[in-house]
C-alpha cells in the first residue's frame, strides 16, 4: 500500500517539477507548482512527517502559493515561447542555456551517485523503528516540544527572519516617488487621521498605483 | 519503501529546479524553480530524519520553509517593483542594478 501511494505521489512530484519548469504560462506554472507541493505533502506523509506534511499543505501550497497567484495576475506574466526556452537570443544565448540543460543533467547523476552509491547501509533500509503514538517522532506534540527547547534560538531567528522579509516586501514594492502631497483635499472634509499620515498611504489606491 | 526512493525523487526534482533556474526568463518562474530545489532538499532532509528517527531533519525543513517563504516575499515584491519601472519582466533584458 505505502509503496504504490509511494510511486503515485513521487510521479505527481516530478510531473509537477517538469510542469513548472516547462510551462510557458506562468499562471500554470504556479498550478503545477501547487500540485508538486500536494504531492511532496504525500511523501512527508509516507516518512511519518505528519506536523510538517500539515504545515506544506496550509502554508505553502496554500498562503505563499495565493500570494504568486495574486502577482502573476498582476504582473500579467508574460509567456515566452517554448522555442525560445533553449534557443535564446543568438547563438551564444542557444549555447548557454544547452549548457545550463546539460549541466542539470551533470547535476542530477552526480547526485543519484552521492546518494544511492553511499556506503549508508541504512539507505537501502526502511528508516529507524517506529511505533504510532501520541507524541512519538513526527507529530505537532514532538515538533513543538523540539522547537521550543532545543532549537528555541533557531525558531526566535526564524521568526525575526520573517518580520524582516514582511517588511522589506512592503518597502520593495511601495511606490516610488512618495505620495503626492499637494494639499488639495478635492472638497474633502480632512479628519484627524490625514495629520498623523498623509494622504493615501497605506490604502488600496497607493499599493496598486493608481494615483501617479 | 526503502530510502533510497525517496533521495531519488529528491534528488530529480533538485536538479530540474536548478534547470529551470539556468533556462527560464521569467522571474516568476525562476523563483518557482528556485522554490522546486528547495523541495527537493526538504524531502531529503525528511528522508534523512526518518532514516535516523530524529526529528532535527524535520525542524531544519521547517526552517528551510520559512527561508523560502521569505525568498518569495522579497522576490515577488523586486517582480512588482520592476513591473511598476515599465521594466521588462525577463532576467536577460535586466542587466543593470541601478536604482
Amino acid at each position: 500500500m505505502s509503496a504504490v501511494l509511494f510511486f503515485i505521489a513521487g510521479f505527481g512530484a516530478i510531473a509537477g517539477a517538469v510542469g513548472v519548469v516547462m510551462l510557458r504560462d506562468p499562471f500554470y506554472a504556479v498550478l503545477a507548482l501547487v500540485g508538486h507541493l500536494l504531492s511532496l505533502a504525500v511523501l512527508f506523509l509516507l516518512l511519518r512527517a505528519e506536523f510538517v506534511a500539515a504545515v506544506q499543505v496550509v502554508v505553502y501550497a496554500g498562503a505563499v502559493m495565493v500570494l504568486y497567484v495574486f502577482v502573476v495576475a498582476y504582473v500579467g506574466g508574460r509567456e515566452e515561447p517554448i522555442g525560445e526556452l533553449l534557443r535564446g537570443r543568438g547563438p551564444a544565448g542557444a549555447q548557454l542555456r544547452l549548457g545550463a540543460a546539460v549541466l542539470s543533467g551533470a547535476l542530477l547523476v552526480e547526485l543519484l551517485i552521492a546518494l544511492l552509491g553511499t556506503g549508508l547501509k541504512a539507505v537501502s533500509g526502511d528508516g529507524a523503528p517506529y511505533a504510532p503514538g501520541p507524541r512519538t517522532f513526527g507529530t505537532p506534540a514532538y515538533i513543538g516540544q523540539l522547537l521550543l527547547t532545543r532549537f528555541l534560538l533557531v525558531f526566535e531567528a526564524a521568526s525575526f527572519l520573517l518580520l524582516i522579509a514582511a517588511v522589506g516586501a512592503v518597502v520593495l514594492a511601495r511606490r516610488r516617488g512618495g505620495i503626492d502631497d499637494d494639499g488639495d483635499m478635492n472638497g474633502r472634509v480632512p479628519t484627524p487621521l490625514d495629520l498623523v499620515r498623509p494622504r493615501e498611504t497605506g490604502t488600496m489606491a497607493e499599493g496598486v498605483g493608481t494615483r501617479r | 519503501m526503502s530510502i533510497g526512493w525517496y533521495l531519488a525523487v529528491s534528488a530529480i526534482v533538485f536538479a530540474l529546479g536548478a534547470a529551470g533556474v539556468m533556462v527560464r526568463r521569467n522571474p516568476l518562474v525562476v523563483l518557482l524553480c528556485l522554490e522546486l530545489m528547495l523541495n527537493g532538499a526538504n524531502l531529503a532532509l525528511i528522508a534523512f530524519s526518518r532514516m535516523w528517527g530524529n526529528g532535527d531533519g524535520q525542524i531544519l525543513a521547517l526552517i528551510v520553509m520559512t527561508v523560502a517563504a521569505c525568498e518569495v516575499c522579497i522576490g515577488l515584491g523586486m517582480v512588482v517593483a520592476i513591473h511598476r519601472r515599465r521594466l521588462p519582466i525577463d532576467v536577460d533584458e535586466l542587466r543593470e542594478l541601478q536604482g
